[in-house]
């Protein structure tokens, strides 16, 4: 999600590198933090196996029909509930639809919020969180206290009341749907993502290369920007990447209660939803979503452990 | 020490009244007309808009109805729902229901969270500590409600040793199974809390110390090191009191528990404003409260930390 400062800081050590460092060949070689980590997780197994996962289901979010040629809303109730079998692999549902069909359709619905969730919780809780950090005072106070305020709300009632109120206010259509289940994600968690970048942003004002920068007459923003936010960034993504796993499967609880996503935007959660009543006689129904599902998380918080013990030195 | 509690408790106060206000204001400035499908099909009868207006203050802006559902509120009056029933009565009976189960879940977590991180932290890597995080990074992958059905499907229906869901009474044994699910998550967490801790301990000085003064091994583990690694796990385990009296509403949905999940979830569903608020307030002292007497046992667990 936010790769390209990553790839940016592997480029600038491995093309831009000063006439010192260059002649200093081998393992004796300075890294930068971030090429130093990537190094550390191209030689994880839990690394390995998590991105290809992550990658397969990428590939199936964006090109669905690669997958299978099976349309997913295609019904015929004399399929209905049907267990099973060499002609649809997961069997039907209620409606005598293709679960398998579904159940790969509905890949880029729960990916889609997952991200979409994880990228906005980062971008709001780092940059109050960096403002909070560098400036101190009053603004920190401020950021802090709506931040309690966020943080003391039970997570999963203030996302119905607010999913509530959408729901309500009568959205239509796919995007909306799933960008007011993001919005309602990302309100409820933001401060998390600030409260880490604040301490990591505190803990970077105080340094030699900060004092510098301030001496020289660089201004609030180049500072920020140009020397706090690459030095705070790792823990805050860190987060992002151990909160996207856990974002798609709150997507999946909202929408299992009836208040996330629905149709046309049939993700995971929406299948198990409708699946609930009928675990006795069609258990089937339930159990392919949700193992696509688990999954799913599985390979995001697996990620997520592999880049945290790559990127904080304290663990090794 | 005094002056600390005071302090801390002047702190929830801002807290307290920003978190009721949003979902106060959430919950009641709902666009539209607050009284469609109340009344089933037909719209409500002007006697009874007029009566409703008047008692939840509807014509007052946001701001004085807030003021005055708190004022109420202080001397213990939670409102009554639409049909005359009075919420704290209904938050009465949910809330006890609701208490035990999130104690049975806190109460399975800790013991069996806290035992595979002692195990695993004191052995270091080997086959037991590759186990535990294994299996606690498919607790943490497996959403509570895929868990819940999974467990209903095989003990309740295919197996058939136990009741699919909890009677109307819950009674403690009832709720040993859907305490297991509601606490399945953190129990991943707090053993994978204890065991960093611990293994971050074990290097510590005071331990050397302790060894070298020939102490027992039961009383090095059992006194210096596990009352030294116990804050972060208790600092978790408390947040979580509070997560789970409100996060519990897909496991009491799944096993048919009439808790304050339930209640609240059936309350935004029949626009109940007044049980949402209610219950939504209760659930708000508990984590504050709760947080507030973590912090107080720190300075028991460790006397390093002075309140002033």
């Amino acid at each position: 999600m936010t790769d390209p400062t990553t790839a940016m800081a592997g480029i600038g050590t491995a093309e831009y590198v000063t006439a010192a460092e260059h002649r200093e060949t081998g393992p004796g070689r300075p890294r930068s933090l971030w090429s130093d980590a990537w190094r550390d997780l191209r030689r994880r197994p839990l690394f390995i196996v998590a991105g290809a996962v992550i990658v397969l289901l990428a590939v199936i979010a964006i090109f669905p029909s690669w997958f299978t040629s099976v349309d997913p809303n295609h019904q015929d109730l004399d399929f209905s509930r049907q267990k099973p079998s060499g002609d649809a692999w997961f069997g039907y549902d209620l409606q005598g639809r293709d679960v398998y069909a579904r159940v790969i359709y509905g890949t880029r619905w729960t990916l889609l919020v997952g991200v979409a969730a994880s990228v906005l919780t980062v971008l709001v809780g780092a940059f109050l969180g960096i403002l909070a950090g560098y400036f101190g005072g009053w603004v920190d106070g401020l950021a802090s206290r709506i931040g309690e305020i966020f943080f003391g709300l039970p997570f999963v009632l203030g996302a119905i009341v607010i999913l509530n109120l959408v729901r309500n206010a009568q959205i239509r259509g796919a995007l909306p749907i799933v960008f007011a289940v993001v919005a309602s994600i990302a309100v409820l968690s933001w401060p998390v993502a600030m409260r880490i970048m604040r301490s990591a942003a505190i803990a970077a004002k105080q340094q030699d290369y900060v004092k510098a920068a301030r001496a020289l007459g660089a201004s609030a923003p180049r500072i920020i920007f140009r020397h706090l936010l690459p030095n705070c960034l790792a823990p805050v993504l860190v987060y992002g990447t151990i909160a996207l796993g856990a974002f798609i499967g709150v997507e999946a609880t909202l929408s299992f209660l009836g208040i996330g996503l629905r149709d046309p935007a049939v993700s995971w959660g929406v299948m198990i939803s409708d699946a609930r009543n009928y675990v006795r006689v069609a258990p089937h129904m339930l159990l392919f979503p949700a193992g696509f599902l688990t999954v799913t998380v599985l390979a995001f918080v697996m990620l997520g452990d592999a880049v945290r013990e790559a990127l904080d030195p304290k663990l090794r | 020490m005094g002056r600390y509690v005071l302090r801390r408790l002047l702190q929830l106060v801002p807290v307290f009244v920003g978190t009721t206000f949003i979902i106060f204001v959430l919950v009641w400035a709902v666009p539209g007309d607050p009284f469609t499908g109340m009344c089933g099909d037909r719209p409500c009868p002007p006697q009874f808009v007029a009566a409703m207006t008047d008692k939840y203050n509807l014509n007052d802006n946001v701001i004085v109805q807030y003021l005055k559902y708190m004022s109420a509120l202080l001397t213990g009056d939670f409102g009554t729902t639409y049909s005359e029933q009075s919420v704290g009565e209904l938050i009465g009976l949910a809330a006890p229901v609701s208490l035990r189960l999130a104690v049975v879940a806190v109460t399975i977590e800790a013991v069996i969270g806290v035992t595979a991180g002692v195990l695993t932290g004191l052995r270091g890597r080997g086959f037991l500590d590759n186990l535990v995080l294994v299996s606690t990074l498919f607790l943490i992958a497996i959403p509570t409600f895929v868990t819940g059905f999974v467990i209903q499907i095989v003990l309740g229906f295919q197996l058939a040793i136990l009741n699919p869901t909890v009677s109307a009474d819950a009674t403690w044994g009832e709720l040993i199974i859907p305490g297991f699910v509601l606490g399945s998550l953190s129990m991943a967490y707090v053993s994978r809390l204890t065991r960093t801790s611990i293994s971050e301990n074990r290097r510590a000085d005071y331990m050397r110390t302790a060894l070298a003064k020939g102490l027992p091994k039961s009383r090095i583990v059992g006194v210096h090191l596990l009352r030294n690694s116990a804050i972060p796990v208790l600092t978790f385990l408390g947040t979580d009191i509070g997560n789970l009296m409100g996060g519990a509403i897909v496991t009491e949905g799944i096993f048919g528990i009439h808790g304050v999940g339930r209640l609240v979830y059936d309350g935004i569903i029949d626009k109940q404003g007044s049980i949402v608020v209610g219950v939504v307030v209760l659930l708000v002292v508990v984590f504050l409260v709760v947080n507030l007497l973590i912090d107080l046992t720190y300075a028991v667990l460790d006397p390093r930390i002075r309140y002033d």
